[in-house]
């Protein structure tokens, strides 16, 4: 029995052996469901793999738990959008060598038939309020992602605490979801424009923006790596190199030629070039 | 009405064509499942048969506890795993987290209950009078288990498949561990899961019907095999 249960013991060893074994450098990022959503990193991440020979594998979650997943050490960098969080979380010491990158801005959708005539007021906290004082369903991410986030401010600013109200549907879900959810509902929610432009241009959300422009629903992403002294098994060299072309003129320029199949730019670069 | 003919016909173009992406995660997803069935069936079948053929304190409860775990919920073998194989878990040195290892170990713990338990009641299933047979004309308990799990091995062969077919159908737990990355660590059910929620429907359900299409297929050889399997054994009955 005893030889037998070594050749089982190598056989099984060398299984994970023959999974882990990869020549190439490896990066893993984890960032939102917005930018590989939209297809951004399929446009991007070849151009960088070609110049750097580094592979990027993108890990797509909410911001909040992006941000969790860096400071686990579980990824080596993360791009992602909340700077507020952001800059607590370099300043915590999870995160290092953070930079704006690019950004593009919010958007409320509703359904075509706008049953509460949201069109008609200017500010998103207006919007909101309006929509809490008819009561009709409106649809939140409820997932701690950048969005949901940035939902939570509106809410604060609008003086309305929409928790556990019956016309408060929280999704738990990523971007697109939320939206088919609140399709299906006939609802309200709050998008990032570069997953509503995407989306909806598929032809099967039958939803408007009602409110666009309010510069409190300005979103900006940044990318950030994962401290080495936190955790030294990071790749952070490669991390750096990422950033650093991200925020470069080449990066930013591939950045800027990302559009999507309907010729809508969806992110607007805006580092400080160096 | 639209979506689901425009869905069909897509799907069905999509697997005539079946590109290199989409030949990755078919792949990917074989060859994780298969990986872990193996293991599993390394543990599962040897503890199926002692459990079925000792004696030993606490036996019952051992069944019972076999049986439970074989509805462990995905997505709590996902998290549990998660925690461990995180690089602040305590397996975490390992590096294992979001790689296709992480979602070999998490299918391996979904699949051994089912291999075992099943196994066990194939075992038990066998005629009693062929291990002492055995016995009688000098095996060893090594030797008479042998013979038993012989006698059993369509059954035990059933439990295997069934396992396969929980592993393929299952998300819960790889989609926590594997991080459905793109090239790396998406795999079927994980790319179904993404592509509805991106409205992407129609290559969501080419994948839910070439999932389907391999179950077929692997469940007609098991078939087959089991049918020539008894058709020998009606023979040598007769």
């Amino acid at each position: 029995m005893k030889p037998k249960l070594l050749i089982f013991s190598i056989l099984i060893l060398s299984l994970f052996v023959i999974y882990s074994a990869s020549a190439e450098t490896r990066l893993r990022c984890a960032s939102t469901t917005s930018t590989l959503n939209s297809g951004l990193f399929d446009h991007i991440l070849p151009i960088f793999e070609k110049k750097t020979g580094i592979k990027v594998d993108v890990l797509a979650v909410g911001t909040g738990a992006a941000i969790e997943i860096g400071k686990r050490g579980d990824a080596d960098a993360v791009l992602v959008h909340a700077k507020g969080l952001e800059l607590k979380a370099v300043e915590q010491g999870y995160f290092v060598n953070r930079h704006d990158v690019m950004y593009n801005d919010f958007v409320i959708i509703g359904p075509v038939e706008e049953p509460v005539k949201v069109k008609a007021v200017r500010s998103a906290a207006e919007a909101f309020r309006l929509i809490a004082k008819a009561g009709h369903p409106f649809v939140s991410r409820g997932d701690g992602s950048g969005t949901h986030i940035k939902e939570l401010s509106v809410w604060l600013e609008a003086a309305v605490n929409p928790k556990g109200a019956a016309w408060y549907l929280e999704a738990g879900q990523g971007m697109e979801k939320t939206q088919r959810i609140a399709n299906e509902k006939r609802a309200y929610t709050l998008t990032d424009r570069g997953t509503w432009l995407g989306t909806k241009d598929r032809g099967r959300l039958d939803m408007i923006i009602v409110l666009e422009g309010d510069p409190a629903l300005f979103n900006q992403y940044g990318v950030m790596s994962v401290n080495p002294q936190r955790h030294p098994h990071v790749k952070h060299k490669e991390a750096v190199m990422f950033t650093e072309w991200l925020v470069s003129k080449e990066g930013q320029e591939a950045i800027a030629s990302f559009k999507d199949k309907n010729g809508n730019r969806l992110f607007i670069p805006n580092a400080v070039l160096k | 009405m639209d979506l689901v003919l425009s869905g069909f016909k897509q799907a069905f173009l999509l697997i005539i064509r079946l590109d290199r992406e989409l030949l990755r995660i078919i792949l990917l997803s074989l060859k994780v499942s298969a990986a872990a069935l193996f293991i599993a069936a390394v543990f599962g079948v040897p503890l199926g048969a002692v459990v079925g053929l000792r004696r030993f304190p606490l036996r019952g409860a051992a069944v019972s506890l076999m049986n439970t775990m074989m509805g462990l919920p995905p997505v709590v073998v996902g998290l549990f795993l998660y925690i461990l194989l995180s690089r602040s878990g305590p397996l975490g040195f390992m590096g294992l987290l979001y790689t296709p290892s992480a979602m070999v170990i998490a299918q391996s713990v979904l699949a051994f209950p089912i291999v075992a338990s099943l196994s066990h009641s194939a075992v038990m299933g066998v005629d009693p009078v062929i291990r002492q047979a055995a016995l009688t004309l000098g095996a060893t308990p090594f030797q008479a288990a042998i013979a038993v799990l012989n006698e059993a091995r369509y059954g035990v062969m059933s439990a295997v498949i069934a396992a396969f077919g929980r592993l393929m159908a299952e998300v819960g737990a790889i989609l926590i561990v594997g991080g459905n990355i793109a090239g790396l660590t998406r795999v079927m059910t994980t790319t179904i899961a993404l592509e509805s929620d991106k409205g992407n429907f129609e290559l969501a359900l080419a994948l839910g019907i070439i999932l389907l299409m391999i179950s077929l297929a692997v469940n007609a050889v098991l078939y087959l095999l089991q049918r020539s399997g008894g058709m020998k054994r009606g023979r040598s009955w007769a």
